[in-house]
């Protein structure tokens, strides 16, 4: 593997590092700490899956590394730069996107015009038409419907224009918070195979989801977060077999496999 | 037959409604709070042209019209002017304000800044009733049975103008399409990498422009009177709740609704309470549909 042999020769061994958050304390409001001293690691060109029960802090992670949340103390890096205290609007300039857990389309604008905005900030009209080009390759409905007001669309396909308007900025890091949220098991399976897609982009990837082994079969590791803190760190099959990952999400003593 | 007259003066007076309305919905729309100092602009902008028609005042004037290009400069002028006014407003009031996130605190000191306006208006040009031309407006008859001044035309026509390129802004440009996705959902416009308070911005330029022109052709087909935008607050909140707070369509016909309404029901109810006839037509719209004509769900 052409990826995994740079990386041994990387002079620096940070050098592959897309997204390290360090030690991270954060809250929505100066009495309460929702992450705890937490550390993430994303390597470029992974995917790294996020799991842990309701309330452990999942999605207000993805939020403090989106600028949504104050930092307290920790860091938070992109490919070496520091993205604490950058203003959350910023951050799509500085490569990362985002793509929230709900209402994550403009429901009363057109599919073109949700993606048109996902590049709003870039200038190039002419590398805006070939990535429109490639997101109606990806997602060949969201072509059909372009002219229709997203929130006309069913669940699954909202999903669709919602990554697609991430990656209309050409992000380097994309985050995306529970994609599976409310779809049924088909389209879980459709939404993973897409995100499986997007890799092949060259777009790394930090998701957080509810729904472990659908996430950890299209992942390369996984972290399994506790009350604000992070606990367990693996390779995504070894934590597929973790019977601890079992427990936490079956209540059985089994690995999720 | 009189109700094709009452009509056309319904349309004319709702033209003026709409343009102001615009402004007071998107306010509503974007910050969450209804501005009671909208009124102001109206009238400041009046004055802002006042002021440089009568230091350039010329006699030509337009064939019919009762003006002339230094009117034409001078509503230029006052939108301008207008735009500066808003956007200085929101930054000594407002933005300090919005912070606190309480939305009662924005409305109660959008009444002092109101009362304030108004004060300042009277101080500085008098309370006495002004004009841009002392030219008599001569209504003819364009149809059968509706007589028209050509600035009532010129009025109706302008708005008209306005509307379609407010249309055309909000769909076909960057920033009209950035506007509308604040307005749809603020927190995802902001990761979109929208910078909201940009958009803000915009929003008191835009609807102080376009109060602007409201005002001023108040002042040009009525008069100009520092009680013009105290007058009007309410029957342009009438107008944005009956098409539905936060809706820029709804803001456009809820003024055409309320100017008809007003205009319909002087040989009904008499002058005095044509304000009255608005508002109980607001209240039967707001029973039948809650959230106003164009209203969306929340």
């Amino acid at each position: 593997m052409a990826e995994s042999a740079r990386r041994d020769v990387a002079v620096d061994g940070h050098a592959d590092i897309a997204l390290s958050v360090r030690e991270v304390v954060a809250g929505y409001t100066a009495e309460l700490d929702i992450l705890r001293g937490i550390t993430v690691e994303v390597k470029k060109g992974e995917i790294v899956t996020v799991l842990g029960p309701n309330g452990a802090g999942k999605s207000t992670l993805i939020k403090t590394v989106a600028g949504l949340v104050p930092v307290r103390s920790g860091e938070i890096k992109l490919f070496g730069d520091s993205l604490v205290g950058v203003s959350a609007h910023r951050m799509v300039g500085r490569g990362l996107a985002y793509v929230p857990q709900t209402q994550n389309v403009f429901a009363k604008l057109s599919i073109l015009e949700n993606l048109e905005l996902g590049a709003g900030f870039r200038h190039d009209r002419a590398g805006m038409k070939e990535d429109l080009a490639k997101m109606y390759e990806l997602f060949p409905r969201l072509y059909e419907r372009r002219k229709q007001a997203a929130g006309t669309l069913s669940g699954g396909e909202r999903q669709m224009v919602a990554v697609a308007r991430a990656l209309m900025a050409r992000p380097t890091m994309l985050m995306l918070d529970e994609p599976s949220a409310g779809l049924s098991p088909k389209l879980v399976g459709m939404v993973f195979s897409k995100i499986r897609e997007v890799r092949e982009l060259g777009v790394t990837m930090l998701i957080v989801e509810q729904n472990a082994k659908a996430a950890l079969v299209i992942s390369d590791r996984g972290y399994v977060l506790a009350r604000g803190e992070d606990r367990v760190s693996d390779a995504a099959d070894a934590l597929l077999k973790n019977p601890e990952v079992g427990a936490l999400y079956l209540g059985s003593k089994q690995g999720l496999l | 037959m009189i109700l094709p007259q009452l009509i056309a003066d319904g349309i004319v007076a709702g033209s003026t409604l709409a343009l102001g309305a615009i402004g007071l919905t998107m306010t509503y729309d974007i910050m969450r709070f209804a501005n009671f100092a909208h009124g102001e602009f109206l009238t400041f902008a009046a004055y802002f042209a006042l002021m440089f028609v009568s230091a350039f005042g010329g006699v030509q004037t337009f064939g019919p019209l009762t003006f002339g290009w230094t009117f034409i400069v001078g509503l230029i002028i006052a939108v301008v002017l207008t735009a500066i006014l808003a956007l200085v407003l929101d930054w000594l009031i407002y933005r300090p304000l919005r912070r606190t996130n309480i939305v009662i605190t924005l409305v109660i000191a959008s009444f002092g800044a109101e009362l304030m306006l108004r004060n300042i208006a009277v101080f500085f040009w008098g309370s006495q009733s002004r004009f841009y031309s002392t030219a008599i407006s001569i209504h003819r008859e364009i149809l059968p049975g509706v007589r028209m001044s050509a600035d009532d035309i010129f009025l109706v026509l302008l708005t008209a103008v306005l509307m379609i390129l407010l249309q055309l802004f909000l769909t076909r440009t960057q920033l009209g399409k950035e506007m509308r996705a604040v307005s749809d959902n603020a927190d995802l416009a902001r990761v979109t990498g929208i910078s909201v308070r940009r958009i803000i911005r915009w929003v008191w330029i835009i609807g102080g422009g376009l109060a602007a022109v409201s005002g001023v052709l108040v002042g040009l087909t009525v008069q100009i009177s520092p009680e013009n935008g105290f007058s009007l607050i309410l029957p342009l909140f009438a107008a944005a709740i009956v098409g539905g707070i936060g809706s820029i369509y709804g803001a456009v016909a809820g003024g055409l609704i309320i100017g008809l309404v007003e205009s319909l029901s002087v040989p009904i109810m008499g002058a005095q309470y044509k304000l009255a006839a608005a508002f109980i037509v607001m209240l039967v719209v707001l029973l039948v549909r809650p959230r106003g004509i164009f209203g969306a769900k929340s």
